[in-house]
């Protein structure tokens, strides 16, 4: 139960970041933040990383568990609001059975209308890939260079998310 | 226990990072029981200062980089990284027969060759550093890996139609796999023999290859050159896949006599 509370966490923690990170290319195609390695938080009651958390970049995000106890494999997880250039972040995963049934955002920038156009397209393509890559039996996905913009849409981030900090 | 159904690497300790460097999303992943060492993620992090570094140098999107210096006639004496660029650009161009060129209509422009170069270059530290791990690094879609003995990364090549889809995957345990075509960035490689952007024979070119370096250059050369490069290429890689306009691939096999049938696989079953 210990890794699935981990990957919970890391997973919250990824989409965090790959929210902020996919605004920052809107907003400058600016360096995005790295995607760093989730610290288990408070949902990880009496766990120890598996792997050494060691971020590498500054934000980060910890699951807590809304509806159930935090052994339990089925529940609502919503990751801590994250401070972004662009504006908060927050996600919600929903867990039945170990498996992820649901990945919403709930709180993520709207401020303007790039935002919203851009918002209006990843966050539902973030949600099928995130729940396909969580049982993907592949590990890496090459093609035709993608680029920064496209990074959030392609299966490849999927993959990272699944293993940031796993 | 299930454990001896079930495929050994996927119980292993895994991390993953991800940074841009020189407009890349660049994913670094780990897997084995030092996957979470001080040592990894220090080499880690070497590698994507590495990339920082070349990206300064041989970027042609900054004005002080040591590229756009020699473009201005500025550098006369090169470094000794731009030495040894400027060495594999010619070998790239024999090699490719012209179909790979740094000397482009616009300037000087060694990208083509200098990000392969520069990711493998950078992943050597992982080598050592995640000895007794499997690594892998893919770079905006070229992929540099190793994996121990008994293991194998799976490696799923996009469709170029539809990058939610893949169209093959391979099993891998050390080399390099790199893809070029028009799929996410719209006709960016230029035919250095025209000087127009590469007529689109294939849609993209995927060659499997010991090296990112040269993996990445018989890529962009497959895609440029279409089907005729294969006679060339076809003995020079460990295999070759295009992709036609229609949609029918053509791999280096398909060269030796055997025929192979033209198949995409749904998203849904690759993954599931």
């Amino acid at each position: 139960m210990r890794r699935v509370t981990l990957w919970f966490a890391s997973t919250v923690s990824a989409l965090v970041l790959l929210f902020s990170y996919h605004t920052s290319t809107s907003s400058s195609g600016a360096q995005a933040a790295a995607l760093a390695p989730a610290t288990p938080g408070t949902a990880s009651t009496a766990t120890t990383p598996a792997t050494d958390p060691a971020p590498s970049a500054s934000a980060s995000a910890s699951a807590s568990s809304d509806s159930t106890s935090s052994t339990s494999s089925s529940g609502t997880f919503t990751g801590e609001s994250v401070d972004t250039r662009w504006g908060p972040v927050q996600v919600q995963v929903t867990v039945k059975d170990g498996a992820v049934t649901d990945v919403q955002a709930v709180v993520y920038p709207t401020e303007n209308g790039r935002d919203q156009e851009i918002n209006s397209y990843a966050l539902p393509l973030l949600h099928d890939e995130v729940i396909a890559a969580q049982s993907a039996q592949i590990d890496a996905v090459g093609g035709a260079t993608v680029t920064s913009d496209g990074y959030i849409s392609s299966l490849q981030s999927a993959l990272d998310a699944a293993h940031l900090g796993s | 226990m299930t454990a001896l159904l079930e495929v050994p690497a996927a119980h292993l300790p895994r991390r993953a990072w991800v940074e841009q460097v020189m407009g890349l999303p660049v994913s670094v992943h780990v897997r084995g029981e030092n996957a979470g060492s001080g040592t990894v993620e220090q080499a880690v992090a070497d590698l994507y200062a590495e990339l920082r570094r070349a990206d300064a140098r041989f970027s042609t999107y900054r004005d002080d980089s040591e590229v756009m210096a020699r473009r201005r006639g500025e550098a006369p004496v090169p470094s000794a990284q731009m030495a040894e660029v400027l060495e594999l650009c010619d070998e790239a161009r024999r090699r490719t027969h012209g179909a790979f060129d740094a000397e482009l209509p616009g300037g000087f422009d060694p990208s083509g060759l200098v990000k392969g170069w520069a990711v493998e270059r950078a992943a050597e530290r992982l080598r050592e550093a995640a000895r007794g791990s499997d690594w892998l690094v893919n770079a905006g879609g070229d992929i540099v890996l190793r994996a121990e003995e008994g293991r194998t990364w799976q490696v799923a090549i996009e469709d170029p139609r539809d990058p939610a889809r893949t169209l093959r995957t391979f099993a891998l345990s050390d080399g390099a796999v790199a893809t070029s075509g028009a799929a996410h960035r719209g006709a960016h490689i230029v035919d250095p023999r025209t000087g127009r952007p590469a007529a689109q024979q294939v849609l993209s070119a995927t060659v499997l290859a010991p090296s990112l370096l040269w993996a990445d250059v018989y890529a962009t050369a497959a895609y440029v050159g279409g089907v005729d490069s294969l006679s060339w290429l076809a003995p020079a890689a460990t295999q070759v896949l295009l992709v036609r306009g229609d949609g029918s691939l053509i791999s280096s096999r398909q060269v030796a006599g055997r025929r192979v049938r033209p198949w995409t696989v749904p998203l849904a079953r690759v993954l599931g």
